[in-house]
């Protein structure tokens, strides 16, 4: 009954007792999909030495006391990007007590920052995890408020907390209209206002402020409408930040523009309805279309729970138009490069996070087999698991409650 | 229900059926007017075929002629008919969804498209999805390129009793009675949980707790008993006649009571959202304590914890492939529920969406919870898995004696996949309603532009 949880590939080679610390790793006969120039390399092998990818060839050799898996010809993929999330802040959608990444002071708090409300030991973390998805980025949000606050990458790996660059959360358009008194236009005129004040160095007590960062981490302007794209891109070029476009649902219709201005979007590949005013233009043609004009694309669904999906959502970008590697750079490589965290890549030096699948990694039908995180093998247990676990064994005398698989 | 008591019933059902009608001088409210496109005669030859009834057919032909399955076997031969060939191709009966609200929450999602959810006390059997239903939405023609060609159209699920549901074809028409699928029995939309007391309690009315729904529950089946006994009496001394016929006084109509006693007489299908594996038991007692019987628990995360037991009663659990955790009550959810509500004898699973999103996609759905369960140790065969998508749907709706299978003298509802569906790469290419060809992946011509659409983004080539 629970063959399923224990991969036949690594009958030979793992025990039950294996431990999670670190030690030297060798995958062979791998379908290495690299996110490098090197592409995928075939029937290849991966050296694992400190958490780290030492080697990536073929034919390579390992003492004997290191632990060798052979992945007989599969699917290896870094471990996924699995969008702008509130994993970790938000367990039950619904209960209030358990949910951390909205603001709602109905002010202007553009220093809000999630990261510190992380919980790495919320269950949604290894129910992802053990699907493949590794990295989110966290995203908060305000009421009240077009700054919508701070956030940063994360490794699901159950224990670390978010690090790296915060990026910060604009909402414009129809999305962010309730908190600009009603009109878009009137985004921009907050927008400049912070902006001007934090570069002026103006009313050192002001909201705006409060805005201060890095001016070159990541501005996310959560915008739909093409006409609205193009305003932001004048703003980020104006202000010369190191925008990013998300939403975009009509970001196919500026892609031109969006090329020029090299800023790179995040969109949801299955959005092809008008959901709203600002996105009539939606269409599942979108990702293909932004990446054949040299557009960096970024996959993203939102939520928590589910996004587990994001591999579904880059299939249907498949099979909506988008090469293969482009969809699986979306969600591996270029959310790394554009967030600048370590991980998205497959090559010499890497972070040894990454994934082993029992078939196309973008295909519904396929699951992860083995995640690999800092070179050890994570458990491919979460509290999905164990539920379906226990009530896949046959009925007892006893309550379910004493299955504790 | 005893057999022996139900032929009496089923008698004064006809009956009674006829002395509302005439009563309330009408004979059937708001009747289909649809009607099947006129179509060519179709020969779709050399496909895999999953039939809908579980077998797989290889290399074989299918006939669809005046709207219907005419023929299905090797080599079929006709003089007139249009040739596809559909080699290397699958062919499907058209999908069908039993949890939409295409229509009544239309997109775009304006605040004026906002018509689900009658929330404005917990009890309202008296409205009707249909009433509410936009056809322009542009969700319909998503949903056709997905090969969805009926569909069930329900209130939300903020009160205890939501409303009637209807069944449609998944054709563009100006009203829905001409989209209507025909002579399909009713839904009853009803939900457990934490939607309403969340909804009423939180206005410190009843319901505010899950004892609240319950209570509210019975009272209602109970008065529904009672009006369905004195619309039986008045009809008992209408049929004698004389004297007493003409002093009978004629029970005044309740809209509310009327849906209910068309699910007690068995007219109207009970559709009820519940999660929690305990509620659903509760419900399950209570359609016992009413003499009701329930077509089909709809999102059921908790469902693969009493799959006997659904299956036993012959319940139905439309069911998502993985959405979980959004509240308490769908904590439990596991992407094994739908394979693991399969496995018993006599089960009833099916994939739906009650979503705009997901009802495009049942296809990807079901690939999903059919490889989770293949992973957890069963062997669940693509001809298998349609079911879940087509039979089982049909039959939680009532229509499964004209659509929903590919059987000889069925509707010619029928999808053309250019491989096999159960894949993220998969395609409709054509799909078919009543024989009639109404989407054309390779023909913008028949690929339908709701009114809303139209002239939209006018100079952007899409």
């Amino acid at each position: 009954m629970r063959n399923f949880l224990i991969s036949l590939i690594f009958l030979t080679t793992l025990t039950a007792t294996a431990t999670l610390q670190a030690q030297d790793l060798l995958i062979k006969n791998a379908r290495i999909h690299t996110l490098s120039s090197a592409g995928i390399l075939e029937a290849s092998d991966l050296l694992i030495r400190n958490g780290k990818l030492s080697k990536i060839g073929k034919q390579l050799q390992a003492g004997n006391d290191t632990r060798t898996i052979d992945a007989k010809g599969r699917n290896v993929t870094p471990g996924l990007f699995g969008g702008l999330s509130t994993i970790g802040l938000n367990e039950i959608s619904l209960e209030d007590s358990t949910v951390d990444q909205s603001l709602d002071f109905k002010q202007m708090r553009p220093e809000f920052n999630v990261n510190y409300a992380y919980n790495p030991a919320s269950s949604l973390i290894a129910i992802n995890r053990i699907e493949g998805v590794l990295y989110v980025v966290l995203s908060p949000s305000t009421k009240g408020s077009i700054f919508e606050g701070q956030g940063s990458p994360v490794v699901l790996d159950g224990r670390s907390f978010p690090h790296g660059v915060n990026a910060s959360f604009i909402s414009l358009g129809s999305a962010g209209k309730g908190d600009s008194g009603g009109s878009r236009a009137a985004q921009y005129m907050l927008l400049e206002q912070a902006f001007s004040e934090v570069t002026s160095g103006g009313d050192q007590n002001g909201p705006f402020q409060l805005l201060t960062q890095a001016r070159n981490n990541p501005y996310v302007f959560n915008v739909n409408r093409a006409s609205d794209i193009l305003r932001a891109l004048e703003f980020i070029k104006a202000n010369n930040l190191n925008g990013v476009i998300s939403g975009a649902a009509e970001a196919w219709m500026v892609a031109a523009q969006l090329k020029s201005a090299g800023v790179p979007v995040i969109i949801d590949p299955l959005a092809n309805l008008p959901a709203s005013f600002d996105s009539l233009g939606s269409r599942l043609e979108n990702a293909a279309i932004l990446n054949a004009a040299g557009v960096a694309v970024i996959f993203s669904a939102g939520g928590a729970h589910n996004i587990r999906k994001i591999r579904q959502a880059a299939g249907n970008a498949v099979a909506n138009g988008m090469p293969y590697a482009a969809a699986m750079a979306a969600i591996t490589a270029v959310p790394a490069q554009v967030f600048a965290y370590a991980g998205g890549k497959l090559e010499t030096g890497a972070v040894a996070n990454l994934v082993i699948w029992d078939g196309d990694p973008l295909e519904v039908s396929s699951a992860a087999d083995a995640v690999i995180i800092k070179g050890v093998i994570t458990p491919m247990v979460s509290r999905q698991s164990l539920l379906r676990d226990r009530y896949l064994s046959p009925k007892g005398d006893m309550p379910r409650a004493y299955q504790k698989p | 229900m005893s057999v022996i008591k139900l032929k009496p019933v089923l008698m004064l059902t006809v009956l009674v059926a006829a002395v509302i009608a005439q009563t309330a001088n009408a004979k059937e409210a708001f009747p289909s007017t649809y009607k099947a496109i006129p179509s060519a005669d179709i020969l779709i030859q050399n496909a895999t075929i999953l039939t809908g009834t579980g077998a797989r057919l290889e290399d074989t032909d299918i006939l669809l002629k005046e709207g219907k399955i005419v023929a299905i076997g090797q080599d079929l031969t006709t003089d007139k008919a249009t040739k596809i060939d559909a080699q290397g191709r699958w062919v499907t009966p058209g999908l069908i969804d039993v949890h939409s609200h295409l229509g009544v929450y239309a997109s775009p999602g304006l605040t004026a498209h906002s018509d689900g959810n009658e929330m404005v006390a917990p009890s309202t059997p008296n409205v009707w999805a249909e009433h509410a239903i936009w056809p322009q939405d542009p969700g319909f023609s998503r949903a056709l390129a997905g090969g969805v060609t009926s569909m069930q159209i329900l209130p939300g699920s903020a009160n205890l009793f939501g409303g009637r549901g209807v069944t449609v074809k998944n054709v563009y028409a100006i009203s829905y009675q001409a989209m209507k699928f025909p002579a399909a029995p009713q839904g009853l939309k009803m939900a457990c949980g934490e939607n309403p007391k969340r909804v009423y309690g939180g206005k410190k009315q009843a319901p505010m707790t899950r004892m609240g729904n319950v209570a509210g529950y019975r009272q209602n089946w109970a008065q529904a008993q009672e009006y369905q006994q004195s619309l039986d009496e008045y009809a008992e001394q209408i049929e004698k006649g004389g004297e007493e016929a003409e002093k009978a006084k004629r029970p005044k109509r309740d809209l509310k009571l009327e849906t209910l006693v068309g699910v007690l007489r068995g007219e109207i299908k009970v559709h009820m959202h519940c999660y929690r594996a305990d509620e659903m038991l509760t419900i399950l007692d209570l359609s016992k304590e009413f003499d009701y019987k329930i077509s089909t628990f709809h999102h059921a995360v908790e469902a693969y914890k009493i799959a006997d037991e659904l299956a036993e009663a012959g319940v139905c659990g439309a069911l998502w492939a993985d959405w979980w955790g959004f509240k308490a009550e769908a904590y439990d959810g596991i992407q094994e529920n739908i394979a693991m509500v399969d496995r018993p004898e006599g089960s009833c699973a099916i994939v739906h969406s009650d979503s705009s999103e997901g009802i495009q996609r049942l296809n990807q759905e079901a690939a999903k919870a059919m490889s989770r369960g293949n992973r957890a140790g069963m062997k669940i065969a693509p001809e298998r898995a349609i079911q879940w998508l087509t039979s089982n749907p049909a039959k939680s709706l009532g229509i499964e004696d004209q659509t929903g299978s590919l059987v000889v003298g069925k509707m010619a509802d029928v999808v053309i996949w250019n491989q096999n569906p159960f894949s993220v790469y998969a395609h409709a290419e054509q799909v078919f309603i009543d024989g009639a060809l109404l989407y054309d992946r390779g023909n913008p011509a028949l690929q339908p532009v709701s009114d809303f659409e139209l002239g939209q983004l006018l100079g952007e080539k899409k």
